[in-house]
């Protein structure tokens, strides 16, 4: 049977690719017995929503815009383009 | 006139409607992945002058899905040029995941893994995320480069592994120590507050 160690790495592998049908099996099977790991899990999925949101919060944020310098110096050189 | 020089005139027309439009959405786009406003400013400006130039403008496309599938380039581009310039001690330890603080010998957790109460108000969120940014300023850059480059690439692992030049087990074992070193920061630094 796998550790903890083992399980926390399959955890994180599995947010970014598919695991292999034995690991997966493994893998439930520990997280089933093990609170630690299974709230390990549960804390990696969680981090992965708060960085999505912590992104979209400031897509979203209509407060936040492009200086006017910035946008003037744009288009400055957009003009010179033409 | 040839088709390739009427998009042209075209997307130069364009090019000031666009800035206003979606200047500063792209800006926020940008922002929301670099975390750094002068990075911001720079790459919105690299992506319209990138438009203006481009032969690729179709009109029947959305100007500002077509913009910001430039400035996620841009983007990249300028993650893996920063990769590039970080120190060669991120990436000696990139082999072996040490994570003996986290275990004991036996490979069970050191420490007891606690349930978390993620912020639910607006304002908890907010200050959460200032905690969030705080902790990911902390890791070494390689590991938050790969982990913000996954969040703008949404998760297509192999083309972040080809930009970054590393192998795809690496890339895991990386993004393991990434999110061992970030949820443990935070429980520092939130969840015991």
């Amino acid at each position: 049977m796998m550790d903890c160690k083992q399980a926390s790495q399959l955890v994180s592998q599995g947010l970014d690719t598919k695991l292999s049908i034995r690991d997966r099996f493994a893998l439930k099977f520990h997280l089933f017995l093990c609170k630690y790991c299974s709230r390990f899990s549960q804390q990696l999925k969680s981090l992965n929503v708060a960085f999505s949101k912590m992104g979209k919060s400031i897509e979203d944020d209509n407060n936040i815009t492009l200086p006017t310098e910035t946008k003037n110096r744009i288009a400055q050189s957009l003009e010179s383009e033409v | 006139m040839t088709t390739k020089n009427s998009s042209k005139d075209n997307a130069k027309k364009h090019a000031h409607d666009w800035l206003n439009e979606h200047g500063d959405y792209l800006y926020r786009f940008a922002l929301a992945r670099l975390r750094d406003p002068h990075q911001a400013e720079d790459v919105v400006q690299e992506t319209f002058m990138a438009a203006i130039k481009s032969d690729n403008f179709a009109a029947q496309s959305s100007p500002r899905t077509w913009l910001t599938g430039i400035l996620k380039h841009k983007i990249i581009d300028l993650m893996r040029k920063g990769n590039r310039e970080t120190n060669a001690s991120d990436l000696m330890s990139d082999q072996d995941a040490n994570m003996d603080e986290f275990f004991d010998k036996t490979g069970h957790w050191a420490e007891e893994i606690k349930d978390w109460n993620m912020p639910e108000s607006a304002l908890e969120q907010q200050q959460f995320f200032k905690v969030l940014q705080n902790c990911l300023d902390k890791i070494p850059s390689k590991l938050a480069t790969l982990f913000m480059m996954r969040d703008v690439q949404e998760a297509d692992n192999k083309e972040i592994c080809k930009e970054l030049d590393i192998s795809s087990t690496n890339a895991w074992v990386m993004l393991y120590r990434a999110r061992m070193g970030i949820r443990k920061c935070l429980e520092i630094n939130w969840i015991g507050h």
